[in-house]
This record gives C-alpha cells, structure tokens and sequence, in this order.
C-alpha cells in the first residue's frame, strides 16, 4: 500500500515538475534580439524585438531623457539608460521594470559600462566628471571631477574609461583594475573637443575638435599615448556653415580598410586610412551629417543630417564612395541602428513619433512602430562590443 | 511658404516698423517655433532648457535681459561658442518670438 502511495506520488511530482518546466519554457526567452527605443520627452523606453520588429513593452519614469544613451550588461539583460537630467536608471528588459535610479549629477551626456561589466561610468557636465557606479547596487565607488565639461566617455579593455574635457582640450584614461582609480592625462588633444569614439579593437580613441579643424588620435597601446593630430585642414576653416547640431562619433565606421567620419560645419563625410590615419577622400552629402554609421559588414554607411535638413539619410557605397540612395523618412530623423548583421536598419523620425525598419539591400520598408518622439535606438548585441 | 527674412524690408517699407508679438506669425508658426526651441535647442541646452553644452536659459536665469538682446543671440550666434546663428532659417520676427518665450517660461 505505502508502495503504491509512493509510486502514485513520485508519479505526481515528476508530472507536476514536467508541467511547470513546460509552462516555464512558454515565458523563457533570451534577449539577444531585444533592445531599447529612447522616447526623449516622455521619459520613458520602449523594449523592442527585432525579429518581431515590434515594441513589447515600456518602463516609465526615467527623468530627461533628451540625449539619452545605453548600455547593455554582458548578459543583455539589464539597459542602463544615460539621462540628460543626471539620472542612470537600471531597466530589467525581461521584467520590463524599472530597477534602480540613482540621480548622480544635475546635467549627464553619457555613459559606458566596463567590459567585465561590473562597473557603469557617467560623464556629466555639471559637475563637469566622471562618476563610476556599481552595476549590480548602483552605489557610487569612484568620482573623478575634472573642472570641465566632459565627453567622449568610453570603456576601454582592462577595467578602464577614457574620456576627454571640452574645456580644457585634454583626455583622461582611469584604470579601475585595481579598485581606485589610476589616472592618466593627456593634454594637446585640441581645441573644444566635443564627442570622441574607440575602435572596436579598444587600440585607437579618437576626439573630434569643434574649435578647430581635425581630430585627435590616440594610441591606448602606447604607454602614454601621444596625441596625434589628423585631418588637420579639412576644411572646417574655409567657409565655416552655422553647426546646428554637434556630429556624433559611434563606433568605428569602419568599412574595408578605411573609415569614414562626419566632417564639422560642412555637406561632407570624410574618408579616413585605417591604418595610416591620413585622409583618402570625402563625399558630399545632402546636409551637415550627424551620424555616419557603417552597416556591420562595412559594405554601406548611412548618413543622417542636422536640422533643417534633418528628414533625409543617404546611403554611401563603401567601395566607390558614392551616394547611391536616399531616402526621406520624414521631419527629424535622429538615429539610426542596424541589426547586429546588418540585413536592418531601424530609424528613428523624432516628429512623425515613429520608428522605421528597412531591408538594407532593397531599400524597401519592413515595418513602423509607433513611439513618442523617439531618439536614440540600441541593440543589445552592444553589449559585446567594445565602446558601444 | 515665402521665406520671412526676404519679405521683412517690404513689409517695414509698407507698414513701418511691425509689432514684434506672436500674432505676426504665420498660423502654426508658433507651434513649430515652440518645438524647435524644446527639440532643437534643446539638443545643446536641454529639453528643460537648463542646460548642457549650452548655458541655462530658463527665465530665472535669463531675468533681466532683454527682448532684443536675446533675439540678437539668436539670429546672430555667439561668436567663439558652438552658439550659431540661425538667420538662415528664421527671421526677426521668429527670433523675437522665441526671446519673449524664454523669457516668459514657456508662454510666447
């Protein structure tokens, strides 16, 4: 009897174990193909799918989100969302909540996370630093005040942040490899440096100047790196355009075995030697690019353009360097992220409160979703990226 | 739509000086003025306006200053700072319009 009582019961579990694991593996998903859409007035994010090409869900209460930038922890599970206001908050995408915010500073323009991933960095320009975070607790555990202005913030390999003040012309490299910050200061990165990008091998840093013609290359392999002036005379100083929106510099655009970057003040993009650093050529374009962003393979670079010329991105053929389609998405396209291979593209279009997905071969359009004045779009395949 | 800025000499020629208020705006005017200041200035001083790569310009910072002065900066940039001048795309009219909303937190 007690055998059968047994048996009948053991019977009971396993069904019952088999039962919820099945009904668990019906709610499991990963978050490779997730990612975040900034809605910039609403303070608000929305979780997207990119293979659904849809939003899934929105997490509230995230403060300014105007310039707003993320970043994805290793197991792409949490977004730390950048906030204009000063605020890092820490989104769970699969939960869609909202699981830590901290306010660290009256005025923010980004952040990076370190690449063991223990450890978020936010560069403020009131008080002009950088703040480092615990990404587990959000508790502060480094502030580096650098009685500037600071931008260009970007992680770069063994526990380290670089980033550069707009004041002062100088880049700064914290290693936190050993808890307290080791810093290193470079000066002579030039005049008014206003956004800077790390190649994808974490190797080069390079700071764009507004107040003066070119970039600034660093070297991290060099120990101190020198400051190497490129594209010195591009041309900004020839007949200077009225800038009405500051370029960005994202990741390595690199495509083939050049690069190409937005030049300041001017209808161009300009093309740059990997190795060399020195200039190959330049396209003209619609407007003052933005963005310049190579599709994953290199094979493409889509452009987007400062007000007024803002409804407009143009796509570049890597190969002859030739606009070889444009498209007119509608008033304010913002930004622009490829999927993690590049076969989509997602904008986004600030006033028609939409997001569209293109086929980057055909051109053709795959999809809308609606959202309110969205930004900034990110992938969650960020997170294995250097600097991204 | 004509551009204001090539009209403006006739229209002071025709009618004198014209009062600088919202009402001189083309209809919808303000609106869109009203999302330039909040998206596009906002790009460089904040979506509150208090500031980023550009200074605050709430109305208790601005207090004091001028009308003209301000509509000045705007049409003419500030020499030296990111600050450009936007006579290319908006006119007297429309920079004075935007004075007076800053300076009036938010209402033109």
């Amino acid at each position: 009897m007690t055998r059968i009582l047994a048996a009948v019961l053991l019977a009971l579990t396993i069904g019952f174990t088999v039962w919820v694991n099945n009904a668990l593996a019906e709610t499991l998903r990963g978050s490779g193909d997730l990612g975040v859409v900034v809605e910039r007035t609403a303070g608000a994010i929305l979780i997207v799918d990119q293979s659904e090409r849809a939003a899934i869900g929105r997490v509230t209460g995230l403060g300014d989100l105007s310039h707003a930038s993320v970043v994805f922890s290793p197991d792409q599970r949490y977004a730390f969302v950048f906030g204009r206001d000063g605020g890092l908050s820490k989104v769970d995408l699969l939960k869609q909540t909202l699981v830590g915010r901290v306010l660290q500073s009256g005025n923010a323009i980004g952040g990076a996370i370190s690449d063991d991933g223990r450890l978020v960095a936010v560069s403020n320009y009131e008080p002009g630093g950088v703040r480092v975070f615990d990404a587990e607790t959000l508790d502060m555990v480094a502030d580096i005040p650098t009685g500037s202005k600071t931008i260009g913030l970007v992680d770069a390999p063994g526990r380290q942040f670089v980033f550069t003040l707009w004041d002062h012309g100088e880049t700064w490299i914290a290693d936190l490899s050993k808890g307290t910050p080791e810093i290193t200061k470079i000066e002579g990165i030039g005049e008014n440096p206003y956004d800077a990008l790390i190649t994808a091998d974490g190797r080069r840093y390079i700071a764009g100047l507004f107040g003066e013609d070119g970039l600034t290359a660093l070297d991290l392999w060099q120990s101190p790196p020198a400051p190497r002036r490129i594209l010195a005379g591009y041309g900004r100083g020839e007949a200077p355009l009225p800038v009405y929106k500051m370029p960005h510099l994202e990741g390595w655009a690199l495509a083939g075995e050049r690069f190409v970057l937005p030049a300041v003040g001017r209808h161009e993009v300009l093309w740059v030697d990997a190795r060399s650093l020195e200039e190959t050529g330049r396209t003209k374009t619609h407007g003052q690019p933005v963005f310049a962003v190579a599709r994953p393979d290199g094979r493409q670079v889509w452009v987007n353009f400062a007000h007024p010329l803002n409804d407009t991105v143009q796509v570049i053929d890597t190969p002859s360097g030739e606009v070889i389609h444009s498209l007119k998405p509608g008033p304010a396209v913002l930004h622009m992220e490829f999927t993690p291979r590049g076969h989509e593209v997602w904008v986004s279009v600030r006033d028609a409160g939409r997001i569209d997905i293109y086929d980057t071969r055909s051109f053709e359009k795959l999809g809308e979703i609606a959202a309110e004045t969205p930004s900034g779009i990110f992938f969650t395949a960020r997170a294995h990226r250097t600097g991204l | 739509m004509p551009r204001l800025p090539a009209l403006f000499p006739l229209a002071v020629l025709l009618f004198g000086m014209p009062p600088l208020d919202a009402a001189e705006l083309a209809p919808g005017r303000a609106a869109e003025l009203e999302r330039l200041v909040l998206q596009d200035c906002g790009s460089c001083h904040g979506l509150t306006l208090k500031g980023g790569l550009g200074p605050d310009i709430r109305a208790p910072t601005l207090a004091g200053r001028s009308t003209e002065g301000l509509a000045a900066i705007v049409l003419h940039g500030v020499p030296g700072t990111p600050m450009p001048p936007w006579h290319p795309l908006l006119s007297e009219a429309e920079a004075q319009w935007i004075a007076e909303y800053l300076l009036n937190g938010g209402a033109p």
